[in-house]
């Protein structure tokens, strides 16, 4: 096989690759997982109170926990 | 700085450093641009000297805005962002010191030996041997804070936003190192190790790959971050985001050859280069309207939030220049637009009107929580820096596009017997109403990046202020 074979195969590999991506991410079984990623940002929105409250009270930074995104543990 | 207000979780230290310097070597890289723009109104602002003249300033101008404010930007965003998703800390607390300081060393280093000429000649890369070997350690430890932070994590995903900037470290490793391998000669002087056409086109895979990677992945990191946070809902589609990461970095990759239409380049990379430019589009698109429907049905926010509205304009510039780029990568539109202006024009319309905006949008919701505030000391002044950044960017792209398609079309025109209708100076005298309105343009970011300045050093002050009557028992 000659080196533009080969460059070819990998480009063909790569293309496939790129298509099985966009079939597993559109595949239903995703969408829980996606839906939980989503909200990554705003997992720790507890944390956005005023520096001031929250050193008062450390404590409630590890209840606000509970809503965060992952929910899988 | 008071530690009584420092996170419990986060080291927000780091992140404060590099959100301070963005604001800073944004004022002093576009500042530097105004008077390169200057210089091309009236060209004796060069003062005669070497140093100052616009060979030598103009690297320090993209070395500027490109490492120093948008590198700064990106991570400050970047070490926000991944220890806000991933609930952790940052990986190692001296190291992420280190990434800051020997960041500011390779930028400082730039605006010592850039006047002095010391300059590989290429493109983007122009600082020397021992500088890029810092920049290399610097980046590799970025890259290990990072990696090995995500690699901590306390949640199970990885947010797509931490993809975008991983993406974006890692490459811009990769593309870093392989485009500077060089020869050293003298302690400030180095060949490259390649040599003719083949060296053109690493210069230009590093290049583009340096617009795709740096400009765009790393700021669509901040995208995927601050506008569904600042719009208060999640981004429209996870999937897309998905398929728009791995579609955009697979097809990035491809597009260097437009740089070298028409050059020693060999034809068919010369056509590859513009067909897979052509079919970024499609990701660059599905990004921007991904970023875009996530303010569906919060569109009303626009009309009281200028830090929304930074941030999706900035998506619509984005929208606009990932238009144009894979036009302009046609080798008969390119046949008239390459060496002129409507390249710059570009360059900006994706620099101030994508790059700056999202990083000046991402800034105004950062800086506030990093120092213990929920909004900054003035929304009216960031509305007012939003109408001028706005405005002097459209008076900037305009000002190119007519200057640009204008020396196109002079310099092929041709008179009957096959010479040239016009000489080159008279192409630039013509250009010269384009310099003054770009110059105004300029001026209006200027004036806007000192209110932002001001901004931040009114919220960080008051922050100040507010921790002195309640110490906290540290």
């Amino acid at each position: 096989m000659d080196t533009g074979t080969f460059r070819g195969l990998i480009t063909l590999i790569l293309l496939i690759a790129l298509l099985g991506i966009f079939a597993w991410t559109y595949s239903k079984r995703r969408k829980k997982d996606f839906d939980e990623a989503a909200n990554l940002p705003f997992a720790d929105d507890s944390d956005e109170q005023p520096a001031r409250d929250k050193h008062a009270s450390p404590e409630r930074e590890a209840d606000s926990r509970h809503d965060r995104g992952d929910k899988n543990r | 700085m008071s530690t009584a207000l420092e996170h419990p979780t986060y080291n927000y230290k780091v992140v404060r450093q590099f959100a301070i310097m963005t604001v800073v070597w944004g004022i002093v890289g576009m500042t530097v641009g105004v008077i390169l723009a200057a210089q091309l109104v009236w060209p004796q602002l060069n003062l005669g000297l070497p140093w100052t003249s616009f060979g030598r300033l103009r690297p320090l101008h993209t070395n500027a805005v490109i490492f120093a404010f948008g590198g700064s930007a990106l991570f400050a965003t970047s070490y926000y962002v991944v220890q806000r998703t991933c609930q952790t800390r940052l990986f190692s607390d001296k190291l992420a010191a280190f990434t800051f300081w020997g960041w500011q060393a390779v930028i400082l280093s730039a605006v010592v030996t850039l006047p002095l000429g010391y300059t590989t000649t290429k493109e983007y890369a122009e600082l020397e041997w021992p500088i890029n070997i810092l920049i290399a350690v610097v980046w590799i430890s970025y890259a290990i804070v990072f990696l090995m932070t995500i690699k901590k994590r306390t949640t199970s995903h990885i947010y797509v936003a931490n993809w975008f900037f991983a993406a974006f470290i890692i490459t811009v490793a990769v593309l870093h190192i392989v485009n500077n391998a060089a020869i050293p000669v003298t302690p400030m002087y180095s060949t490259s190790i390649y040599a003719g056409a083949i060296d053109a086109m690493v210069q230009w895979w590093y290049g583009h790959n340096a617009v795709g990677f740096f400009l765009t992945a790393g700021f669509l990191g901040m995208m995927y971050y601050f506008v569904p946070k600042q719009a208060e809902r999640p981004i429209y589609s996870y999937r897309l985001s998905i398929v728009h990461f791995w579609a955009l970095i697979m097809i990035y990759m491809w597009a260097g050859p437009h740089h070298l239409h028409y050059t020693a380049l060999p034809n068919w990379a010369q056509s590859l280069g513009m067909i897979m430019s052509i079919i970024l589009l499609a990701p660059s698109w599905g990004g921007m309207i991904n970023g875009m429907m996530t303010l569906s049905g919060a569109w009303h926010k626009l009309r009281t939030d200028p830090t929304l509205r930074f941030l999706v304009v900035a998506l619509s510039f984005y929208g606009m220049s990932t238009f144009e780029g894979p036009m302009m990568a046609i080798k008969t539109v390119n046949a008239l637009s390459h060496y002129t202006d409507w390249t710059i024009g570009h360059v900006h319309s994706g620099a101030l009107g994508w790059v700056a905006m999202i990083t000046i949008g991402s800034m105004y919701h950062l800086i506030p929580r990093l120092f213990g505030r929920t909004e900054m000391h003035s929304i009216s002044l960031i509305a007012v820096h939003f109408w001028l950044a706005t405005i002097g960017t459209v008076l900037y792209i305009a000002a190119m596009w007519v200057n640009g398609i204008m020396q196109g079309l002079m310099w092929r025109a041709i008179n009957a017997d096959g010479t040239l209708m016009y000489t080159f100076i008279e192409s630039v005298e013509a250009s010269g109403p384009g310099y003054f309105v770009r110059l105004i343009g300029g001026l209006f970011w200027i004036v806007g990046m000192l209110l932002m300045a001001y901004n931040v050093y009114m919220t960080v002050k008051r922050r100040e202020a507010i921790s002195q009557p309640a110490p906290q028992a540290a």
